[in-house]
């Protein structure tokens, strides 16, 4: 098959999760990875045998091997959380070129037990290791959040700013069985506990859990041919972009230019404007991040996206509904939440979510890695253009 | 002397850390475009030049933003709150560091205000941190 990565010529055929997203202690990493990627083969009514790619942050022959697929495409993109969305990116380009015809897309994560997991931190040598880690910023709660003063400073807002999304979003949570955190919360509540890393209290921080997720990629041709064709949800458009791996060298901390980069090349690449977008995923490691994003994506301007969150405009029922299955502050976060990203906005152009929003045709789906380094940017639906 | 993770220069930053163990803050200048830059490295970063300088700056800045890590993990003392602080240097860069001097209290930490180097011995490292300047 060759022609375009975009425009609805590539589609997501198998989406699936683990069977739990919140603690399982008696799982490894790499099982979790398996899991999920069982359930997504399933889901597509496919085996393994059936795949020649594999993208994941793990080692993809690993992955692969481990689960009986023997590749002609490997990718192993290691840029953080965001990294699904450049493997579903990276993957609709080796299908429309010839590369690969059915890819596989893995996360796993033990991120709450630490099953099979390598050691945590910074080699005292690399850049973070000798110009942040002596600093204190070893945790990604003293990293990510760092320029969020600066951004609040900017555009006269407070800590309710950042409570809000935390209660727009639970609004969610509250529904969705599979989330770990279900409990209404209100800005006051989150305001009066202590704060973990001031100006952040725990309901500020994305829940820390064990997870894996797993996505099937194909032609769209091909997808038409498999028994959830009805299912299918096709890449419109995409873009990846990057800053720095050191916090201090951001351009602008109140803005990034990674989400403002791929953003724009995903919407130029989707032919798609900001009113076609009816859900929007945001990665929300931290309270502020969706703040950034809805700005720097374009959806509201500099200094309104607090606004909108506390005009209720993201919750059930709002204009935008944003994270609706509670989104990394509530639902999961095993470490690197983009697949749940992906997984969300899937499920709801197939109408199949725990808080299924009406009339969802087109999602947006937003990433983050490595704190503010690296980013990546998916434009789906549930229609071919 | 406080706890915590130690740095370990390459070749490419030894000069960086050969001058905070002379209490001194050196930074690399580009003599091609005449901007200064951090982190070290053999070329500009604006222009790609590799006619750079290492240069003491004057250890004079503004608290760009903050966060109070209450949470420090080991082997920081986990009792006692760091702020962690971008500063932007008077001479253009941006980097990491600490505010020490003040009680770790968000109103005692003013966006913008002036700030100035200190030196923190760290195992074999001497470490960059930041006091707001007397007089502001
Ligand atoms: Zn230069």
């Amino acid at each position: 098959m060759a022609g375009s990565m975009h425009k609805g010529n590539i589609a997501i055929i198998g989406a699936a999760e683990t069977d739990s997203v919140t603690v399982q202690p008696d799982m490894s990493q790499l099982e979790l990875h398996a899991q999920a990627a069982q359930r997504a083969l399933s889901d597509a009514g496919l085996k393994p045998s059936d795949v020649d790619g594999i993208a994941t942050t793990a080692i993809p022959f690993e992955v692969a091997h481990h689960l009986g697929i023997k590749a002609r495409w490997l990718d192993g993109t290691m840029v953080g959380g965001c990294s699904y969305m450049l493997h579903v990116r990276h993957a609709a380009a080796a299908i429309a070129s010839g590369a690969a015809e059915v890819v596989l897309v893995t996360h796993g994560e033990s991120g709450r037990s630490r099953n099979g997991v390598g050691p945590y931190g910074a080699s005292p040598q690399s850049l973070t290791g000798q110009f942040e880690a002596p600093f204190g910023a070893t945790t990604p709660y003293s990293i990510f959040t760092v320029p969020a003063m600066a951004y609040m400073k900017k555009y006269g807002l407070d800590r309710s700013d950042l409570a809000e999304v935390v209660v727009a979003q639970r609004e969610y949570a509250v529904n969705n069985p599979r989330a770990m955190r279900r409990k209404p919360v209100t800005v006051d509540e989150i305001l009066a506990d202590s704060t973990v890393a001031y100006p952040f209290n725990k309901d500020m921080i994305c829940v820390v859990t064990d997870a894996g997720g797993a996505l099937v990629v194909t032609s769209a041709e091909r997808a038409k041919d498999m028994p959830n064709a009805d299912k299918a949800v096709y890449l419109l458009g995409s873009g990846e972009s990057h800053e720095a791996t050191l916090m201090s060298q951001m351009e602008d901390l109140t803005s990034f230019e990674g989400f403002r980069r791929a953003s724009q090349e995903a919407f130029a690449t989707a032919g798609v404007t900001h009113e076609e977008i009816d859900h929007l995923m945001c990665y929300d490691a931290f309270a502020h991040l969706p703040l950034y994003m809805m700005e720097d994506l374009g959806f509201v301007k500099p200094g309104e996206a607090a606004a909108f969150h506390k005009d209720g405009e993201t919750r059930p029922g709002g204009r935008l509904p944003t994270n609706t299955s509670g989104g990394g502050l509530s639902y999961t976060h095993s470490g690197m939440y983009g697949m749940f990203a992906i997984l969300e906005a899937v499920r709801q152009l197939r109408g199949e979510a725990f808080v299924q929003q009406p009339n969802v045709k087109t999602s947006f789906v937003q990433g983050v890695g490595f704190f503010f380094g690296a980013a990546g940017s998916l434009v789906l639906s549930n229609q071919q253009p | 002397m406080a706890t915590g993770l130690v740095p370990s220069p390459t070749p490419e930053t030894a000069p960086f850390w050969e001058g905070t163990k002379a209490h001194e803050l050196r930074i690399q200048q580009c003599n091609s475009c005449g901007k200064f830059y951090f982190y070290p490295r053999s070329h500009c970063r604006y222009c790609n030049s590799t006619d750079v300088e290492w240069k003491t700056v004057s250890g004079k800045g503004t608290l760009a933003s903050y966060v109070i890590n209450n949470r420090p993990t080991p082997p920081f003392d986990k009792e006692t709150p760091i702020i962690v602080a971008l500063i932007q240097l008077d001479e253009g860069p941006r980097m990491m560091s600490n505010i020490v001097g003040v009680e770790a209290k968000p109103e005692n930490l003013e966006l913008d205000a002036p700030v100035t180097v200190d030196w923190e011995d760290r195992g074999d490292q001497v470490i960059p941190v930041f006091r707001f300047a007397e007089g502001a």
